[in-house]
């Protein structure tokens, strides 16, 4: 199980260190224009998610006078309807927006995960159980379920990310548990039971790092839905608060003042750069991690 | 290792048409000093109404030879000599060209009947597609031949058959199948790669009997891979012998058995138990399966 | 002679879905003595495979019993093995599946040598010499290897662990033709060297009769005839034996066609 709780105590940087992981192993398989564009934008918006106080030209939340401001060389990025600094809020925002959906990827993955892996081993009852509660979730829209359990809970961004997590661990749980069910029946696995190996030993050693790489490559890919998701639910009011600087409620608020175009377009073109940075970079892993595929990966590196 | 002149009283002989003529091919992979030459000047006739032997150690290069001929050697491969065939070099011609002739001019039959039909798909349609891309029969049409070739392999209840798929059938059936599959468009030329090795000896007797009747019968060219010499005695009309991509020996078969002239040949042939009931050549060449 | 492996009455059976069960193996005795090699041949479907996975526990069966030195072999489900029974090993079928593709071949075999009773009976680079493999393979990827070399990692891999039994399930059968016969008696030695005995299932009669002492000849799901190899291939006493062994082509360059 190793290598599933190793990524957890350090949530943010976990695609990053599993790239730099394998990145040893396979030296050129991540060097293809894809996953180093990929990669830079992500280091990047980390960089300045992290040093935002710091380099932010204003105070995200300080309102002043000079409201609905278009893009100027006191305001890049202009301003909004209570005159706050959008280039600000955008850098600010980063901390909202991408780290808690990466710190939701991570968290549903965990879950997903053990919960798919044990149906899938255990089988029977353990089986029928959780992956009844999966189909429960799956039944419902995802925004919606997500809306409904947000609302209940009351809005907040903590709220929202437990909402979503609920929402999103099935997914993994059901991929998971499908490949479990391939993998556990294959020679080596067997085989390894034949010389003594615990049911858990077997699928913490032969089962889970043989399955967990299409598991990373969909979180990474899933990095993209969630920080849509989570904006999409701050958009609806029901993620972060106001006056909370986020990405999805930046643009919501800019709909609003739809001829001041700024206020919505530079946070949006935010989301776009990190949902596609993750979306590089997951394709880049899944034919990376693959050692099958490595090799001819290798082929085409920088 | 040179090229045994015995070879010479075959290669001379007239060729009935449609036969296959292989003059000094060579394959190479890789440049230069690291090139590594798997066939080193091949010269082998395939004549039509014959079985011909090809047997060999694993990375004698009998399979590879089989492929070159399909024009299904790696990508990457250097080839030279020519393949000769209705005649048309084979190596010279565009791969337009090279798709139409193969399947139905030259076919090819497996190892692993079950990995080389496909699964999805109902056995009278994997027959048909085929021929009626070739020559744009009538589906009914096709359809009758598709019943009478598998009449032909003696699979039973042949228009049942045709409804059926892939894993409905018994390993030996299936390879009855491939086989059909194989024969469909009247090709001249089969190369059939170690037809028989993943199937029970019974059921290898009966394929043995049909690919020798097939010989027969429609006067096919047949060259028959196989490193079983129990396998080679029983079918083969004439037995080649190959090691580290050279044909060492090339002979009647009845010659190369009892009497062979090659020092390699009379190894493998003298490493079987004695009464010679055993089919596996014991591998005691020190190249092995070094990938 | 006591017997190492003791199996009395067994029947093994399957759920075939709407079809009555179908029985693999059917009222099955069969012992094995310490340091013999016992073949088992027979054709495809015939139960072989189904017997050689109840012996290691892979199979529940519907009657009878297997005794293993003394131990009662039990269906293995969910729980971790019996230590006594860690003294069968198995070596499968398909060297692309059973080695563990993410792991290092130095790893895999180390797990063997941590069930072996006797801890200092080999080394890694030993074992890769037996096996003849180059000592560079410890630390390197099951993918790196061509199937036979596979094969005889799975053969490393189960001898580690200090078996009194091997059983091979159609060992050679997804190996390159031509390789089929070394990579048996590979088995064979490596087997009578450590002392243990050697259940090889194949349906390849040529090579069962190279390595084997005793030949057992299975027909759906019964043991028809069982007996000393060379006796039963000069003196087969079964029809079916006698029918399998007449389709064996012979090595004349008569071009007669068997069968």
């Amino acid at each position: 199980m190793s290598q599933t709780t190793a990524p957890a105590s350090q949530a943010q940087p976990d695609v990053l260190a599993v790239a730099a992981r394998r990145r040893l192993r396979f030296p050129a398989a991540l060097r293809n224009p894809l996953a180093v564009t990929g990669t830079a934008i992500i280091v990047v918006w980390l960089v300045l998610a992290l040093l935002a106080p710091m380099i932010s030209p204003a105070d995200p939340l300080a309102q002043n006078f000079d409201r609905l401001q278009p893009p100027s060389a006191a305001h890049w990025f202009g301003t909004d309807q209570l005159g706050r600094d959008v280039l600000a809020r955008v850098l600010d925002g980063a901390r909202v927006s991408i780290i808690l959906p990466l710190l939701l990827v991570v968290s549903s993955l965990l879950v997903g995960t053990i919960a798919g892996s044990i149906a899938g081993y255990f089988g029977k009852v353990a089986d029928e159980v959780i992956m009844r509660i999966a189909d429960l979730v799956f039944a419902f829209p995802t925004i919606i379920l997500a809306m409904v359990i947000a609302a209940s809970l009351g809005p907040s961004l903590t709220n929202a990310v437990i909402a979503m997590l609920i929402v999103s661990w099935p997914a993994y749980a059901r991929v998971t548990r499908s490949l479990v069910v391939v993998a556990s029946r294959s020679e080596y696995v067997v085989a390894g039971r034949l010389l003594g190996n615990s049911p858990f030993t077997s699928l913490g050693k032969d089962i889970l790092p043989n399955i967990i790489a299409p598991v990373v490559v969909l979180a990474t890919l899933d990095v993209g839905t969630a920080i849509l998701l989570l904006a999409g639910l701050s958009f609806l009011g029901l993620g972060a608060v106001p006056p909370t600087p986020d990405w999805g409620a930046m643009v919501s608020d800019g709909v609003q003042n739809f001829s001041s175009w700024w206020i919505s377009v530079f946070p949006g073109l935010a989301i776009l750069t990190v949902v596609l940075a993750f979306n590089f970079l997951g394709d880049a892993l899944r034919d990376g991690l693959d050692p099958r595929t490595a090799d001819a990966v290798k082929g085409r590196a920088l | 290792m040179s090229t045994i002149p015995e070879g010479a009283s075959f290669v001379g002989k007239p060729k009935a048409s449609g036969g296959l003529s292989i003059r000094d091919l060579t394959l190479s992979i890789g440049r230069g000093s690291s090139a590594k030459n798997i066939l080193r000047g091949i010269s082998l006739d395939v004549p039509s109404g014959q079985i011909t032997g090809l047997a060999g150690e694993s990375g004698s290069g009998k399979t590879m030879t089989g492929m070159t001929v399909l024009g299904l050697q790696p990508a990457q491969a250097k080839v030279t000599g020519t393949i000769e065939f209705d005649g048309r070099n084979l190596l010279e011609l565009p791969t337009k060209k090279l798709n139409t002739l193969r399947g139905n001019d030259i076919a090819m039959v497996f190892q692993d009947p079950t990995s080389s039909l496909h699964p999805m798909l109902s056995i009278g349609s994997q027959l048909t597609d085929h021929l009626r891309q070739h020559t744009g029969m009538s589906k009914r049409e096709a359809l009758e031949r598709a019943r009478v070739v598998l009449e032909q392999v003696k699979v039973p209840d042949p228009a049942g058959a045709l409804k059926k798929y892939p894993h409905q059938f018994s390993g030996g059936q299936l390879q009855r199948v491939a086989i059909a599959s194989a024969i469909m468009c009247s090709p001249s030329v089969l190369i059939a790669d170690e037809p028989t090795t993943a199937l029970d000896v019974t059921v290898q007797a009966g394929i043995l009997r049909l690919l020798r009747e097939l010989c027969d019968d429609l006067g096919l060219a047949i060259l028959l891979v196989t490193h079983d010499l129990g396998v080679m005695s029983a079918l083969a009309d004439t037995i080649a012998v190959m090691r580290q991509g050279e044909i060492v020996e090339h002979g009647d078969r009845f010659q190369v058995i009892t009497a062979p002239r090659d020092p390699y040949t009379k190894a493998l042939i003298d490493a079987l138990p004695h009464d010679g009931s055993a089919g596996s050549a014991p591998d005691s060449a020190s190249t092995g399966d070094a990938s | 002679m006591t017997s190492l492996l003791e199996l009395d009455s067994v029947k093994v059976s399957y759920r075939v879905a709407g079809k009555p069960r179908l029985v693999a193996v059917d009222d099955v005795s069969l012992s094995l003595g310490t340091r013999q090699v016992l073949g088992l041949v027979g054709e495809s479907g015939c139960g072989k495979s189904t017997l050689a996975r109840a012996i290691c526990g892979l199979e529940g069966l519907d009657s009878g019993s297997i005794t293993f030195d003394g131990t009662p072999v039990k269906r293995l489900g969910m729980r971790t093995r019996d230590r006594k029974l860690l003294r069968i090993q198995m070596v499968f079928q398909n060297p692309y599946a059973s080695l563990n593709p993410r792991r290092t071949i130095g790893k895999q075999i180390e797990d063997g040598l941590r069930v072996n009773p006797d801890r200092t009976a080999w080394t890694v680079p030993d074992l890769l010499a037996h096996v003849e493999l180059d000592a560079s393979a410890r630390s390197r990827f099951p993918h790196q290897f061509s199937g036979g070399q596979r094969q005889r990692i799975a053969i490393a891999r189960a001898i580690a662990s200090g078996p009194d039994l091997l059983v091979g399930d159609e060992p050679i059968a997804s190996l390159d033709a031509s390789l089929q016969a070394r990579v048996a008696g590979l088995m064979r030695n490596l087997a009578l060297e450590t002392g243990a005995s050697l259940l090889f299932i194949s349906h390849d009669l040529s090579v069962v009769r190279v390595i084997a002492d005793d030949v057992a000849v299975m027909s759906k799901g019964k043991i028809v005839e069982r007996g000393d190899v060379n006796e039963v291939w000069s003196n087969p006493q079964q029809p079916y034996t006698q029918q399998l062994l007449s389709a064996i082509p012979k090595v004349d360059g008569l071009g007669i066609l068997p069968g």
